[in-house]
Order: structure tokens, then sequence, then C-alpha cells
């Protein structure tokens, strides 16, 4: 599962697993957390958790140390993520969330700049296509999940350079 | 276990019951019996035993038999019980489960608890004597008088009485003892109050009362526990008692904390001053109010206090900031370290040593590792590391 990702430094550091007390020292420890959340998630292709796998995950676990973040560290992170745009709660209760290791607004940029860059701009394709077609396949997005695809469509959307429709056989999204 | 009488159990015209427990067996002395569970009633005459299993079987014994009544705590596997002390069985009394017995007490063991609240009303019958301004009929009317051949019976319960009525004394003297001391108490509220107003007083008219008097008052106030505004007023945060004491800590303490490297906490100083001492102690307070003073005094010791809330007295001269840069080297030099372990390298005492590190923390050259495994201090790699 750890398969070949890089531990920061700061992952063998038993400090790291502690919330510092000093202002300044947590804010670089809360950074450091944010940065090692978002790219585990990135290798492990996940893109979204639930607290309760989060916990026991080795990502705030680390076995080998004898150290675990304690829950209520864990959700001062998740919260300093979704600060940051990188996390949204999938649920009331705040049991699950979905993770973003690059914020909406950011993949619906590399979206368009695609369509833009191939002249497809007016054109409609099924979110599918978008992400799964032949056309992207050396493209960052894709393969990128339904969550995060929405997301960054409806940020788009919100610049009045896209707009969510419903197709036939689904949903699509036209560019301006 | 030959005081016992059977009975049908039930109670008599002006008997009543007072309490009564399930679950308990009876002792002939130490020894088991077959009466091993039944239900124990106490009433304002007597004490009733009668069988779980079998309500036939039932006895009872006068509670004026009692000579007295002891409490026996439980142990592993064992119940509380009670122990009763019989006077011997008169020589009319009815028939009963044993018509002899060696032993002239039995023991009531409580197998499903209640004994506490049982031997409490057990007592209270016993005192009260209820069966004496009750009659009822005969047969339970024992032991009214003095019998041939019971005089030491008698004396026991006499001398019994006579201790219960010094206890109700002196449990009437400590009473009024105290309604005196709270009359006191009344008077002392009304003199702090008293002496409050002249003090205010004193202030209006500073130029009527000679400064010696009023120092002379002030100082009465202050033995009274009283700290008097004026004097915080005219004197800065303390009276003339608190600077010279002030002043005598310096000297006192220059040597011990050089050879302390520099820093004690108030509890070291507040022992090492009254040790020396040895009469005329200083109260806590007086101390703290007088080291107050040292840096307004100029004198080469003052008082901090750190972010814990932990005193300490330092030298002038002393620099912990500068400490906590020799500290961060000696936590390098480990990897890590606990207070514990920092005092010891050290030489320090464990609450100075945790002082500093925290004081490190707080310069943001250490970092902590709090766990299980205790909180160690490790140097601030989050700042030092990009």
């Amino acid at each position: 599962m750890a398969m070949s990702f890089e531990w920061p430094w700061q992952y063998r550091f038993p400090p790291f697993f502690t919330l510092q007390p000093n202002v300044d020292t947590r804010q670089k420890q809360l950074a450091a957390w944010c940065s090692l959340v978002l790219s585990f998630c990135r290798l492990h292709k996940q893109s979204s958790m639930t607290v309760m796998e989060a916990q026991e995950s080795p990502l705030f676990n680390n076995v080998k140390l004898q150290r675990k973040l304690p829950m209520e560290s864990i959700q001062i992170v998740l919260e300093e993520l979704r600060k940051k745009g990188n996390l949204e709660w999938l649920d009331k209760n705040k049991s699950s969330f979905l993770i973003m290791w690059r914020r909406p607004e950011e993949w619906g940029k590399l979206i368009y700049q695609w369509v833009s860059r191939s002249g497809q701009n007016n054109s409609v394709f099924t979110l599918y296509e978008l992400t799964n077609g032949e056309d992207t396949e050396d493209e960052e997005f894709h393969g990128l999940d339904e969550a995060t695809l929405l997301r960054a469509l409806q940020a788009l959307q919100q610049e009045h350079k896209a707009e969510l429709i419903t197709i036939s056989d689904g949903r699509g999204v036209k560019f301006f | 276990m030959d005081r016992f009488v059977w009975t049908s159990g039930l109670l008599e015209l002006n008997e009543t019951l007072v309490i009564q427990q399930r679950g308990v067996r009876i002792y002939d002395g130490e020894e088991k019996i077959k009466f091993d569970a039944g239900t124990l009633l106490l009433s304002t005459h007597r004490l009733i035993w009668r069988d779980q299993k079998n309500h036939e079987c039932c006895m009872a014994v006068p509670l004026s038999q009692i000579v007295f009544v002891e409490e026996q705590a439980a142990g592993i596997g064992k119940s509380a019980k009670i122990v009763v002390h019989l006077h011997p069985a008169p020589s009319n009394k009815e028939p009963g489960p044993f018509q002899s017995s060696k032993n002239s007490y039995i023991k009531l063991s409580f197998k499903e608890h209640g004994q506490i609240e049982f031997h409490r009303r057990l007592s209270e019958e016993m005192i009260q004597r209820r069966w004496e301004n009750m009659p009822v009929s005969q047969s339970l009317q024992t032991n009214r008088g003095p019998q041939p051949g019971r005089i030491r019976a008698v004396g026991i319960v006499g001398i019994e009485r006579k201790l219960e009525e010094k206890r109700k004394e002196t449990d009437k003297n400590i009473s009024e003892a105290f309604e005196d001391l709270s009359k006191l108490m009344i008077k002392a509220k009304e003199m702090v109050e008293l002496s409050k107003s002249i003090a205010n007083k004193i202030k209006d008219k500073q130029g009527d009362i000679t400064e010696d008097e009023t120092i002379r008052f002030k100082s009465y106030l202050l033995s009274m526990g009283i700290a008097n505004p004026v004097t915080r007023e005219t004197y800065g945060s303390g009276t003339q008692y608190h600077m010279q004491l002030a002043k005598q800590l310096a000297g006192i303490l220059q040597a011990p904390l050089e050879e302390r490297g520099g820093i004690m906490s108030l509890t070291e100083v507040y022992c090492l001053v009254n040790r020396a001492r040895g009469m005329e102690l200083l109260s806590p307070e007086d101390l703290v109010n007088a080291c107050k003073m040292l840096e307004s005094l100029k004198l080469p010791v003052r008082l901090r206090v750190f972010d814990s809330g932990v005193m300490v007295i330092e030298l002038q001269s002393h620099k912990e900031e500068e400490m906590v840069a020799s500290a961060l080297e000696t936590v390098s030099e480990r990897g890590s370290l606990t207070s514990e372990e920092f005092a010891k390298l050290v030489g320090m005492s464990v609450l100075l040593a945790k002082e500093r590190l925290l004081l490190a923390e707080k310069m943001g050259h250490l970092c902590r590792d709090d766990s299980v495994e205790g909180l160690r201090f490790y140097p601030n790699l989050f700042m030092t590391q990009s």
C-alpha cells in the first residue's frame, strides 16, 4: 500500500504527531501535514476518505515510530485543508470528505486551457469523454474522479466559461 | 444462643417494627448453626429471626437481654457481621431453639448487606430503650431490675449508661463552645469593618495623625492579616515591613543562588529562609509580598513569574534567556530529552528544568513530543529544516 511513496522527513520526527503549542511552530507543522495529506492521496489515487479510515491509515498512524496523530489534531488538519479549498465534507456529520490535491479552480483552469488549445470552444462533451476519452489521454485531468471534475466544471460555470447540461446518456458540459 | 425463645413473629400491642433485613445467618458464638438464611427483624422490644424457607421457624430475643453490640467489618469472602453480647438467660425463659449454650454472644452475618443501617437502628433502640416505656405482655419483660446472681451484669449496663450520659454531656458542651466561637466570628467581622473604616478616616485626615501612630496602626492591621489599602498607596505595593524583609532576603539569598546556578523556586526560598530563621517564621504571603518589592528596590535579586505560574527568585545577573541557548545545545546533543533527564544532566531541580525547556519552546528553539511515553523536547526542526 505504501508503494514507492516517499515520506517527508517530518513523518519520522516524533513531534510531528503532537500538535505544537507554539503558534509559529504549529503553522509550519500544519503546512507540512497538509502537503503530506495531498501528496499521499494523489499517489494512492484516493479522492475521498472517511475520518475513521484516515485515523487508521499509515498517513496519520506511523506504526514504526509508534506515534499517531490524535483525532482532535486530525480534525484541525482537515479543517486547514478545507480552508485552503482542497477538502470538502461529504456529509453533515463530517464523517467523510472529498480530498482534491488540486483545487477545483485549478482543475477548471487546466481543462479550459485544453479546450481552448484544441479549438473546441462551443463544443459539448460528456463528463466521461473529458476524463476518459482518447483525446485527453495526455492531459493531467485524464482519469480525474467525477466528484472533483464536477466541482471543477462548477468553478468554470461560475466564471461563465462553461455550463453543465443534461444530455441523453447522462451529464455533460458546454464550453464557451 | 440459649437466650432465644420461639415466637409466632407477630408483633405485640405497643411493639413496632423498626427495620428488617433478609439474608441473615446466626452464629452461636463463633459456631455456625443450622439457622443460615433468615430475615432479621428489629422491633422496639425484640430482635426476631425468621427462617426464609420455613416461616414457622421463628425466634426472638428481647432487647433488654442485650448487653452491647459491636460491628465486625466484612472481609474477603466474609460478610459483615454484628456481634450481640447477651445477658445470661433468665430462669423463667420460655422454650427456644437451644436449651443451653456455652457462649454469651451471638453473631449475625449479613449476607445480603444492610448491616450498617441495621446496626445504626439497633444502637438507637438500645439507647432509647423504648421497651421500658411501652409495656407489653409479661413474657417479654426480663431483666428490669437486679436479680440474685446477676450483679455483674447490672454493673456492665450501669457503666454503659454512664458512658452514654457522659458522651451526651460532652456533645452538649462542644455545641455550646462552638456557639461562643460563632459569636466571636461575628464580632471579628465587626472588628474588621471597624478597622477598615478607621483606615479610611486616616486616609482622609492624613495631617492629624502622626506618622509614627499611623505606622503603628498599620502594623496592627498587618498582624491581624488585613492588607491596608492606605499603606499600599503610600509605599507602593508594600509596607515598611515588607521592604525591610525584601532587603534582608536579598542578603540571605545571594550565596545560595550562586550555588544553584542563579535561580531558585520560591518554595525552595521559603524553606531555606524559614529554616535559617528558626523562630518568627515567615508566612508565604509575607514572603511573596516582600519578593514583589525586590525589583523596585533595585536589589541584586528579583522575582520572576513564568507563564505556568511558577515563581522563582533569580540573581539580577542571571539571564534565563541565555540559559535557553545552552539548553538547546544540551538537547541537540542528546537528540531529545525529558524534563527529568535534562534536570539530571544539568544538576537542576525538575521544576526549574521544565520551566527552562518550556521557555525554550516558547522562544521557538524546541518543540515537543507528547505521547504515552511522556513529554520529550526536541530541537525545533520545523523551523530550522526547510
